[in-house]
């Protein structure tokens, strides 16, 4: 059995009131209500959930306050919010509305020592720093605004500036698996673990449990976020765990 | 007439799912640092995240630290949550060495990286619970509850309790154990989440609604 329990994770893109899914963060459909998702999700058994704006960036504000203000009341597991949160103002908020944590990507690159002073006021354990990788010849780039935008940052060490910086964990999303369900991008994650102590959430790719249950042979995972296969009915999240129980995986029940 | 918890604010973290917890419970659950309020309350809770030092500063500022030991005086239930149960102990040495509410023996340290490769600080997720070395849960918060059941900690820091009698409940960091419940008389503290650990959580709620007399 792994030394670490594995995170499910369920992750829930937004846009306007609806939960959309596209592939590599573009061609976005709408597949249900976020609210409706997140309790289905909770009943369940996931682990956490987490609720990101997809196009916050672009209008440079978020509108999920309100929707995790209702999903809340009735959803009793750690929840993160993300996208377009930009000031310690934002991240108040968040947590006034009722996440839990925030997530922070686009400003984290714009605005470095807001990681910091977000650590400091409200603890590392509520700061998750996103990162949207894409594969180049040889490296990772770190992109921003839902994958639209490159840095030019090498995303490993970003990784690691980042864990310097003050973030309690950090959000992996490979933009060139996401949306694909055909696994995960295994040399991006291993490069990301071996080089950071904070715990990493794996995103993008996800298909099938045996996806989860290959990554688990080179990497001690801690979280893994699922989107399409859960919003799709393709797995249910106790399916997934008790796939993933089977094969030797340390994962809630 | 309906119970009233006091969820006690003095300005750090997420509160919201801990009164909103209370509330799906179909109890009166009101967020105040108001004297009347606190000690009119059936039952108190005491939250937070953060560091020990900024919470404990907190806590004084708003001038709860002697409201807190006249409620418990009064023998109604306290909870303290996370950052909330390591308050009633002595002392911590998160961020330079810092004096609790002492209202519990013994001190918090920081959960031990060095002796065991892969363990990661801040220690987040679902972590299973036991009995303390002497303690039944019959009759307590965690009345009920099946040993092993699993419970959401974020926290880098434990208790380190003085009396082993008042551990009621431990838990594993890689191979390490640590106290991650502690009762003694009618105050009590869990440093895992029950607000945000899902129905086995929500049990430890009621249970503590339920010592209201």
């Amino acid at each position: 059995m792994t030394k670490t329990r594995t995170r499910i994770i369920a992750r829930i893109d937004v846009k306007n009131e609806f939960v959309i899914k596209g592939i590599h963060l573009e061609g976005l459909r709408k597949v249900g209500d976020p609210i409706e998702l997140a309790k289905k999700y909770y009943k369940e058994g996931v682990d956490e959930i987490l609720l990101m704006d997809a196009v916050a960036s672009l209008y440079g504000r978020n509108n999920l306050f309100h929707i995790i203000e209702k999903a809340c009341r009735e959803v009793f597991i750690p929840i993160t919010i993300g996208g377009g949160i930009r000031s310690v103002d934002d991240i108040d908020k968040a947590l006034k509305s009722g996440a839990d944590k925030i997530s922070l990507n686009t400003q984290a690159i714009k605005q470095p020592d807001l990681i910091t002073k977000a650590a400091e006021i409200y603890g590392s354990q509520c700061i998750v720093a996103s990162i949207e990788a894409k594969h180049k010849n040889g490296w990772w780039e770190a992109y921003v605004d839902n994958g639209r935008e490159e840095t030019g940052i090498n995303v490993v060490e970003w990784a690691q500036e980042l864990e310097r910086l003050g973030a309690g964990e950090i959000l992996l999303t490979s933009v060139d698996m996401e949306g694909t369900k055909k696994g995960f991008d295994h040399a991006l994650i291993q490069e990301v673990y071996s080089k950071v102590g904070i715990p990493v959430i794996i995103s993008g790719g996800a298909g099938k449990p045996e996806h989860v249950i290959d990554l688990a042979k080179h990497v001690d995972i801690d979280a893994v976020a699922f989107a399409s296969i859960l919003h799709y009915n393709t797995f249910g999240i106790k399916e997934i765990k008790e796939q993933l129980i089977s094969k030797g995986m340390n994962v809630r029940l | 007439m309906n119970k009233k918890i006091a969820v006690l604010d003095y300005g750090i973290g997420n509160v919201r799912s801990q009164l909103n917890a209370l509330k799906y419970l179909g109890v009166e659950a009101i967020l105040t640092a108001d004297q009347k309020e606190i000690l009119n309350a059936d039952a108190v809770i005491l939250p937070g995240v953060g560091a020990f030092k900024h919470g404990m500063e907190n806590l004084e500022k708003h001038g709860l630290t002697p409201l807190i030991k006249e409620f418990i005086a009064t023998g109604r239930p306290f909870l303290g949550i996370c950052l909330g149960m390591q308050l009633l102990f002595e002392e911590s040495d998160e961020f330079g060495n810092s004096n609790g509410l002492g209202l519990i023996k013994g001190k918090i340290r920081k959960l031990d990286t060095e002796n065991e490769i892969g363990l990661k600080l801040p220690h987040i997720g679902w972590t299973g619970i036991e009995p303390g070395p002497q303690k039944d849960w019959t009759g307590t918060i965690l009345n009920g509850i099946a040993p092993g059941t699993s419970y959401y900690f974020v926290h880098s820091y434990a208790a380190i309790p003085a009396e082993q009698s008042e551990i009621l409940a431990t838990s594993q960091f890689g191979n390490q154990s640590f106290c991650c419940a502690v009762e003694k008389d009618n105050i009590f503290g869990t440093q895992f989440h029950p607000e945000k650990s899902g129905e086995m959580g929500l049990e430890i709620l009621k249970n503590l609604i339920e010592k209201i007399k």
